[in-house]
């Protein structure tokens, strides 16, 4: 499997597109995950048409999974590629923009047709001239012939055959970037060996015959590798950002011996986190798919109140049609944590789309005073700690919480070393088991919780709702001093919360020229950038915030030494304006991008260095 | 059967009645102070367990006068809440009280869906035909060509019939009540209370400031309500009047009122309540029955056995699943599937 010239880099992007009929997630998937196992650091990114099924051959319908492989921890899936897969024209169009300038392009000859070319909007009848492609690395195998070839003697027919182009293209892939296929095979082996093993056995031929292929033929001038380097010991899977959330709230269940109880509503890109919670009733989850997304929250209100640990998760629209319910989770003053899944927006907006600007909906979207805790994931992987923290804050302080992630980190997934639940703390909530004389039900502890009188408990009989309340007996109360009060106590109460989080650490120098500072799923992005301005030699820090709202003690000292400071955010100044309100002696620049896209590590770079 | 000796008392919570002298809503929640404690009694439950649950309206500031568990969340989401409490603590026994603005307006989703999914909740559904609280706008319930605030020239808009609502959705339990009629009220909790699945009770009530006597045309009196309603009680001849002397029989495809001795109709013609069928077309045709062509129909409408209630469903799959699972912890689940080694 060496090869004569093969070059080694210090980290790869590939980008697998073709129809979403394709089988590109799988390919994607299996070609990342044989990297994680040689050693290598991942971080994947699919990228999904909005509709399920768009009309084959169209742009609208192309379906891609983009691969970054490094030496050492990669924190992002990479922007543009070093390498392409097409499985037809509209892939390779769809694509154009992404190719860095040396990159190699593999699109399936077979498909270069006149209907196909026609499909996917091309004016002339060649597609690697229309789009300026001379000068790349262009290989042209035919991919659906070839491996129909191969699959000859196989027996099958012509539709389960061509289901197979896919692993060839693997295969090809495999050759040039000197990976190994065994884990390839035995994952279809597993999947596929016993429900159909000539299936299996055509899949693992289609790979072996890619390879050859790209062996033989001599098509590729270079192969390349990219050096494995020591990530962290430890057992390690991959895992996305919506499956990391729904773990991390199982934890949090287990952690707390409450029973988890999620209320929700089917809604991209969040709806995985249900599906997933309603896999685990084996550690005791119920979920409850309601009528809408009021009812989502609404029935999590009424376990909270039973003494379940409580969610829903959602995506921006449905945090608009919960904000009247948390508004009574935060009068009744019961744990609750809302998982939003961002995605752009207004309105219906981009569904399968990534952004953040859903943070002032979060931090101010409810009527009257009405504070939460706000937390936002940076990672697909540490949504899993996020969401365990937010759940953690809920139950021992008695607040919603809102955590906030996005489709990006949502359908990312990235490897993980996996945490042992014996490194996560307990979660005592202040729970009330019994009381002598009277039962006060807004009576507070230190952190100004009240007490959780679950019902079912003898003697702590009391009634709360939504009206406001008399600070200790919870009875309905307009004593204007009274509101004053309570309106006092539930900011007091969600601004304690800072003594309890962690103090966000600057990246770099405490005095740099240029500070960036991001919150949430960016932070993958700007933190690799100013780790490569650093290497560059560059006065440039980063500061990433996960705790919005309150925000951490001691930040304001970690502003205050640098030259300029500049707030990314995928929105239009969300962050940069409560900051601004929060710290108004400091100037706050901004960057800024509603493309439905990630910030990429290229505009970044030329955006830092502008202002350096 | 348990024997707690409760007493009324029990119920009542510390707290001032604010409902205006003369509300219909006083005397249901006499007929429910009443019903809790055979209620406790005839299924075991000690007080502690008693949760109820409101929207928003007049009716719904009714779990501040009981001194149970009670959670007045807001305007239509008592049905969503409710079935959050249950399916997180089954042990429970949950009672909704909501209003027909609450329950068929703001909240009609979570309502007929609550009915659909047959959880075992007990709903008191308030209908005095207005909103009360906001002062007298007209609701899903109120009549046809009514003047309300905002109908100053009489609604544009057919009401919904409750009663045909819960058995369109197929609804497992349905029962009918008047306020004056306190016993009769009584009767129809303890039974929804016996009843597994979700019991929806409605109370026609008065209010009397925003639509007086919008029940008055049979329900005024006792001697009206004798003559303009009927009494359904399963296995018993649906017969009606002061001296049971009206019945109703079943003729071209339609009930028909008949009296006992005229035209040749003796008391065996007159139909018998079957409150159990599963089938919907009498309860249906019981529940739609409209004053004056016919009486009103009260008692227990509908009172079906149905195995496949959600909160026993919900809990039966987690066990099932459990006993089943190979991954008993969040240590083994995070272990699961495919991982690798970094030495
Ligand atoms: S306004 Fe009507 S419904 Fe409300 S309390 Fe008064 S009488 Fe009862």
């Amino acid at each position: 499997m060496e090869n004569m010239n093969t070059m080694e880099l210090r980290d790869i992007v590939i980008r697998f597109s073709g129809d979403s009929g394709d089988g590109m997630q799988l390919t994607g998937t299996l070609f990342s995950n044989t990297s994680a196992l040689e050693g290598n650091g991942i971080s994947t990114f699919p990228d999904y048409p909005a509709e399920i099924r768009a009309p084959q051959g169209t742009v609208a319908g192309v379906s891609g999974f983009q691969v970054h492989i490094g030496a050492g921890k990669v924190t992002n899936p990479g922007d543009y590629c070093d390498a392409l897969v097409a499985m037809n024209p509209a892939a390779l169009k769809a694509n154009r923009k992404w190719l860095k300038p040396d990159a190699t392009v593999i699109i399936d000859g077979d498909t270069i047709t006149e209907e196909n070319l026609k499909k996917a909007g091309f004016a002339t009848l060649d597609p690697i001239a229309e789009l300026n492609l001379d000068g790349y690395n262009v290989v042209i195998p035919d991919i659906t012939s070839m491996t129909k070839a191969a699959l000859a003697d196989t027996g099958l027919d012509n539709k389960s055959m061509l289901k197979c182009k896919n692993m060839f293209a693997l295969g090809i892939c495999f050759y040039i970037f000197n990976q190994p296929e065994d884990y390839a095979k035995r994952y279809i082996d597993s999947k596929f060996a016993k429900k159909n093993p000539a299936v299996a056995e055509a899949n693992k031929t289609a790979i072996d015959a890619g390879y050859n292929y790209a062996a033989n033929t001599h098509q590729f001038a270079n192969t390349y590798r990219v050096a494995s380097a020591p990530l962290e010991k430890g057992t390690y899977r991959s895992i996305n950002g919506n499956v990391a959330t729904a773990w991390g709230l199982i934890a949090a269940s287990e952690k707390s011996g409450l029973p988890l109880f999620c209320g929700s509503y089917p809604i991209t890109p969040a709806t995985v986190i249900l599906e997933e919670l309603a896999k685990h009733k084996n550690l005791g989850v119920k979920t409850v798919q309601a009528e809408d997304e009021i009812a989502g929250i609404c029935t999590s209100i009424g376990a909270a109140y039973a003494g379940n640990f409580a969610v829903t998760t959602t995506s921006g629209p449905g945090l608009s049609l919960k904000s009247e319910a948390m508004g009574l989770a935060v009068m009744a003053e019961l744990p609750l944590v809302i998982v939003d899944v961002q995605r752009g927006g207004p309105s219906t907006g981009l569904p399968t789309k990534t952004e953040q600007s859903d943070l002032m909906q979060a931090l101010y979207g409810r009527n009257g005073e009405c504070p939460v805790v706000v937390i936002a994931a940076s990672s697909p992987s540490d949504c899993f700690h996020y969401a365990f923290m937010a759940s953690k804050i809920a139950m021992e302080h008695m607040t919603p919480v809102i955590l906030l992630t996005d489709g990006f980190i949502a359908n990312g997934s990235e490897p993980w070393r996996i945490p042992s639940m014996a490194e996560y703390p307990q979660i005592c909530p202040p729970i009330v088991e019994q009381c002598e004389g009277d039962f006060m039900p807004y009576a507070r502890n230190e952190n100004f919780a009240r007490g959780w009188a679950f019902p079912g408990k003898e003697g702590l009989q009391h009634r709360i709702g939504g009206l406001e309340k008399d600070h200790l007996k919870g009875s309905i109360s307009y004593d204007p001093a009274n509101h004053q009060e309570m309106t006092k106590t539930r900011a007091a109460k969600v601004a304690k919360v800072a003594d309890v989080i962690p103090t966000p650490e600057v990246l770099g120098e405490t005095d740099a020229d240029l500070l960036v500072r991001g919150w949430g799923g960016t932070k993958g992005h700007l933190e690799a950038v100013v780790r490569d301005l650093q290497e560059e030699g560059k006065s440039i820090a980063h500061l990433h915030f996960n705790y919005i709202n309150p925000l951490p003690h001691g930040v304001e000292d970690l502003l205050k030494g640098h030259k300029r400071i500049l707030v990314c955010e995928l929105n239009e100044g969300q962050f940069a304006s409560y900051l601004r309100q929060s710290f108004q002696q400091i100037t706050f620049e901004q960057y800024n991008k509603t493309e439905g896209q990630p910030f990429t590590l290229v505009e970044l770079k030329d955006k830092f260095n502008s202002l350096l | 059967m348990a024997e707690y000796k409760y007493t009324p008392a029990d119920f009542k919570s510390d707290q001032l009645v604010k409902w205006c002298p003369g509300c219909g809503d006083h005397a249901i929640l006499n007929a429910v102070q009443r019903a809790m404690p055979e209620v406790a009694d005839a299924l075991d439950i000690p007080h502690h367990k008693f949760t109820f649950v409101s929207g928003i309206g007049c009716s719904s500031r009714f779990i501040y006068y009981m001194k149970t568990f009670g959670f007045h969340t807001i305007h239509g989401r008592a049905n969503a809440v409710a079935t959050g409490i249950k399916v997180a603590n089954p042990d429970l026994s949950v009672w909704v009280c909501s209003g027909d603005g609450d329950s068929l307006a703001i909240g009609g989703n979570h309502f007929i869906h609550a009915i659909r999914r047959n959880i075992d909740l007990n709903m008191i559904l308030f209908n005095n035909e207005i909103y009360g609280l906001t002062k007298g706008q007209y609701s899903p319930t109120t009549k046809l060509g009514k003047i309300t605030k905002t109908s100053p020239y009489g609604t544009v808009e057919k009401p919904f019939n409750p009663g045909e609502l819960v058995i369109g959705a197929k609804g497992t339990f349905f029962a009918r009540t008047i306020d004056a009629e306190v016993m009769l009220t009584k009767d129809c909790l303890v039974a929804a209370a016996k009843h597994k699945g979700m019991a929806v009770v409605e109370a026609l009530v008065n209010c009397v400031i925003f639509n007086d006597k919008t029940h008055a045309s049979f329900a005024g009196d006792k001697a009206t309500r004798a003559e303009n309603t009927i009494t359904l009680r399963h296995g018993e001849k649906m017969l009606f009047g002061k001296d049971n002397q009206k019945g109703l029989v079943f003729e071209d495809m339609r009930l028909k009122v008949v009296t006992i001795g005229e035209d040749g109709y003796t008391t065996d013609d007159i139909l018998t309540h079957d409150a159990h069928t599963e089938d919907t077309t009498m309860h249906a045709m019981l529940a739609a029955m409209k004053w004056p062509e016919y009486p009103v129909a009260v008692g227990i409408i509908r009172d079906v056995a149905d195995s496949n209630i959600y909160d026993v469903k919900v809990e039966e799959q987690v066990a099932q699943v459990k006993a089943n699972a190979k991954i008993h912890s969040m240590d083994e689940l995070l272990h699961s599937g495919e991982t690798w080694e970094i030495k």
